[in-house]
């Protein structure tokens, strides 16, 4: 590793994440002035590595609405899909990806080109509905590549396996069904070497980005998996397979050691190590991530860095050999590790506490998104019942201001971080 | 087989009598929430296979000589279910677990689908709660991919390995082959209330119709079927005579269900000539091949002649077309959207249905509804209002 310095490296993951961020939206603006057609996708299982080989601008309508809520805009979004007859009770990020429709793409950020193209997981059913949208206003294909997901905890199965080969098989077949599709929409021959450079592109990127989580490990921690880990994971996903983001996450690495061999930790002083359950608080998300802070609380983890990611922090690395193969099975492994992360996380937290050493879990629920927030209550209980570590419940939402009770989530927190720290007095008062 | 298909009728209450009490039993089986009829199923030794709201292959659970219980929630208050769900959730998913956590139904297997972000998560909340197989049956959701039928296959085989271990019954082909039989019947005679309710709606009201189709959900099929076998040609023999309401198709129950006072209530100012009510119960449109492999006919039914729903996508059934053609075929006037509280898939289809509705100048009326509300008369006010502008147009 060449010799770096404090100067040069601390801090480069954020501040290049967000020049990565904007030459995204300046690429996507371009493409939408020239009339290009864009391709769709979502977070859990983007399948970037092949549509990047077929040159189409890739769009992520779930960061492009979350992004409205970070610059405080969202309401005006949601109140235009509602007025067009959408309920105040579905996903807030669909509701302003129709109004970002209605205004022809314009966002804060830029404008997106239309969907030329939709390619979609299972991993949230709002997936499919959203992109059916697409479908209605654009008579475009529409896509949904159907990766089965664990049946029930503890039960997934691996290569060699029947029930893996049966799944295996047909998330293969349906990408070997894709392929025409893509040629026909962008007007380009698949190259199989070319998707042999994305999937290694990719691979760099997950052998990184699982890197980065493990050195948060370290004490103190050397990200905030709220606030920096919402950058990283926008990296993660616009820049998957390529060049830029593959070299950013080794960049990404680089620092974090060098952060974690010199002691440098975020900029809070942390007394708490905590875990971060479910989607962040867009609509305040800075001051939200400061209720924690400034009580001295980081957070160390996070299952939405696991399932926004995609499942790319399972690590799963192509197979560049056998590139429809690795990549039919890299795809049921990694999507199917996403849901896990939403549906089947008890186990995955209490391990999560252990090896990050975390003083408490914040559940944050929230009302647009109920594949993320219907089994957290249940969880928070099951995994009490078998671990005696503090925990927060709080609900709001991740881009609905009129749900989000800025007081009412301090009190609570606060509370929280009264308990941790009378929990701590305690103990210290038993080792005496 | 395993189940204790030689035992006594599980509901003997409507045998030998009059009609009118036939139904009388069918509404109040429908709303006991003791659920008598899986109770005395399993007091016979029976084994009993809940699945989730919207399909479910109950054939697979048949052959293995249990009942296969329909869990699409109840007339309960969730009480304790509440404490493992957060705010902004559907009823239905609520009370479903209710019924388990309260020991009004005791099951061997629960599965789910993947119909909805909050059903899918079911298997995990059930098994963190109940030691028996709580699990996801997935469902094809590229219902067009050439490889979705043998991907299908794959999947009712891996059900079937799990309720024979679970019910201690091997699943052979020849008892699903009488199974299918069962069930292909049973379609049928559903299928003939239908053209009942489209033919001849003044000869069985909205609410009598879905309480002969909902009990199916609690009893044995071969009851069932003997039930509608012997209700069906005094419906048609009724003398009721035909009034002046107008002809609706009601839309929006394909999972969570309105209660059924709200559909006797709709069924007071309009003949419900068609729905989507239970549309699991219906959702294959045709005898199942009971051949050479009849889990292999199953999935083929299931991608290839069946119904639609606001949770499948299919390219061959674009959800507001379907909807259209179901109007256009039970010859109705117009249309009753409905969405449940807080269910995405049922409430961003209405917009879709609505728009295509409007394209099509077909009147609509528009509403939520919770399987727990009690007071309709807003709403029947409002239904009147939306009769009368079309009877008087």
């Amino acid at each position: 590793m060449a010799q770096t310095t404090a100067d040069g490296i601390v801090g480069r993951g954020n501040t290049d994440g967000a020049r990565l961020f904007r030459e995204w939206f300046a690429g996507l603006t371009r493409a939408a002035e020239e009339g290009r057609g864009g391709a769709y996708v979502f977070v859990m299982g983007s399948l970037a590595e092949l549509l990047r080989t077929f040159d189409l601008p890739i769009v992520f309508p779930e960061i492009n609405s979350l992004q409205t809520a970070v610059r405080r805009v969202a309401h005006e979004y949601l109140n235009e899909a509602e007025d067009f007859g959408y309920s105040p009770d579905i996903c807030g990020y669909v509701k302003a990806d129709v109004a970002t429709q209605l205004r022809g793409g314009e966002l804060p950020m830029g404008r997106i080109p239309q969907p030329a193209i939709a390619v979609y997981t299972n991993a949230c059913n709002t997936y499919i509905k959203w992109a059916e949208i697409w479908e209605r206003m654009y008579d475009v294909p529409i896509v949904t590549l159907d990766v089965p997901g664990t049946r029930a905890a503890g039960t997934q199965t691996w290569p060699g396996d029947p029930d893996f080969e049966n799944d295996r098989r047909y998330v293969q077949a349906q990408l070997e069904e894709l392929i025409p599709l893509l040629e026909r929409v962008a007007g380009i021959a698949f190259d199989i070497d070319r998707l042999r450079e994305s999937m290694h592109q990719a691979n760099a990127m997950t052998r990184a980005w699982k890197r980065v989580l493990e050195l948060n490990r370290s004490r103190p921690s050397v990200f905030n998996a709220l606030s920096d880990g919402t950058i990283f994971l926008g990296v993660a996903n616009g820049f998957r397979g390529s060049v830029e983001g593959a070299r950013y996450f080794e960049e990404l690495v680089e620092e974090m050691e060098y952060k974690s061999a010199h002691g440098i930790g975020t900029l809070t002083d942390e007394r708490y190590r905590l875990i971060f359950v479910g989607v962040p608080c867009y609509p305040i998300f800075r001051r939200f991530s400061e209720l924690f802070t400034e009580l001295g609380g980081t957070f160390v983890s996070s299952t939405y860095l696991h399932f926004a990611s995609g499942g790319t922090s399972l690590g799963f690395e192509y197979d560049l050999e056998r590139p429809i193969e690795s990549l039919a099975e890299g795809m049921l492994i990694s999507v199917r590790d996403a849901m896990d992360n939403m549906f089947f996380q008890t186990d995955m937290l209490l391990e999560m506490a252990e090896t990050y050493a975390v003083d408490g879990i914040v559940y944050h629920p929230i009302k647009s998104c109920r594949t993320v927030s219907t089994g957290l209550a249940d969880n928070r209980r099951a995994l009490m019942a078998r671990r005696d570590i503090p925990s927060l419940f709080i609900e709001s939402d991740m881009m609905d201001r009129r749900v989000v009770s800025e007081a009412q989530l301090k009190n609570r927190i606060d509370a929280f971080f009264e308990g941790l720290a009378a929990r701590r007095q305690q103990a210290a008062i038993r080792d005496t | 087989m395993g189940g204790p298909l030689t035992a006594p009728p599980v509901f003997p209450q409507w045998r030998g009598e009059p009609l009118d009490e036939v139904l009388y039993h069918c509404r109040e089986l429908l709303e006991d929430d003791t659920y008598p009829t899986v109770r005395r199923w399993r007091e016979s030794g029976g084994k009993v296979i809940g699945h989730f709201q919207v399909y479910f292959p109950e054939e697979i659970a048949h052959a293995a000589g249990a009942l296969p219980f329909k869990v699409r929630g109840g007339p309960v208050e969730p009480t304790q279910a509440d404490s493992r769900f957060g705010s902004y959730l559907c009823s239905i998913v609520k009370t479903s677990l209710e019924l388990v956590l309260s020991n009004r139904i005791e099951l061997e297997v629960f599965v789910t689908h993947p119909i909805c972000d909050a059903a899918r998560n079911l298997a995990a909340v059930w098994g963190r709660n109940f030691d028996y197989p709580c699990q996801i049956l997935y469902l094809p959701q590229n219902a067009n991919s050439a490889h979705a039928i043998t991907y299908l296959r794959g999947e009712y085989d891996r059900l079937r390995r799990t309720i024979a271990e679970a019910t201690g019954t091997p699943i052979t082909d020849d008892a699903l082959r009488g199974s299918i039989g069962v069930f292909n019947e049973n379609r049928a005679l559903l299928r003939e209330l239908y053209r009942l309710k489209r033919e001849s709606p003044w000869l069985v009201s909205a609410d009598e119709a879905y309480a002969l189709v909902a009990v199916g959900g609690l009893i044995p099929r071969e009851e069932h079927n003997t039930l509608l076998g012997v209700v069906l040609p005094q419906l048609a023999a009724r003398s009721a005579k035909r009034q002046d309401r107008i002809r609706v198709v009601y839309e929006g129950g394909f999972c969570e269900q309105p209660p059924l006072d709200l559909i006797r209530a709709i069924g007071r100012s309009c003949y419900v000539v068609d729905d989507d009510l239970l549309i699991g119960l219906r959702w294959i449109l045709e005898d199942v091949a009971a051949g050479e492999d009849p889990l292999g006919s199953l999935a083929e039914s299931y991608l290839e002649r069946s119904s639609y729903s606001p949770v499948q996508h299919d390219l061959r059934k674009p959800k507001e077309r379907m909807l259209l053609e179901r109007i256009r075929q039970a010859g109705a006037q117009a249309a009753i959207v409905t969405a449940a509280k807080m269910c995405e898939p049922g409430l961003e289809e209405q917009v879709a249905y609505t728009r295509a509705l409007d394209d099509e100048g077909v009147p609509y009326f528009v509403s939520e509804f919770e399987e727990n509300m009690t007071s309709f008369e807003h709403l029947e006010i409002q239904l009147e209002t939306f009769v009368e502008n079309i009877l008087f147009e």
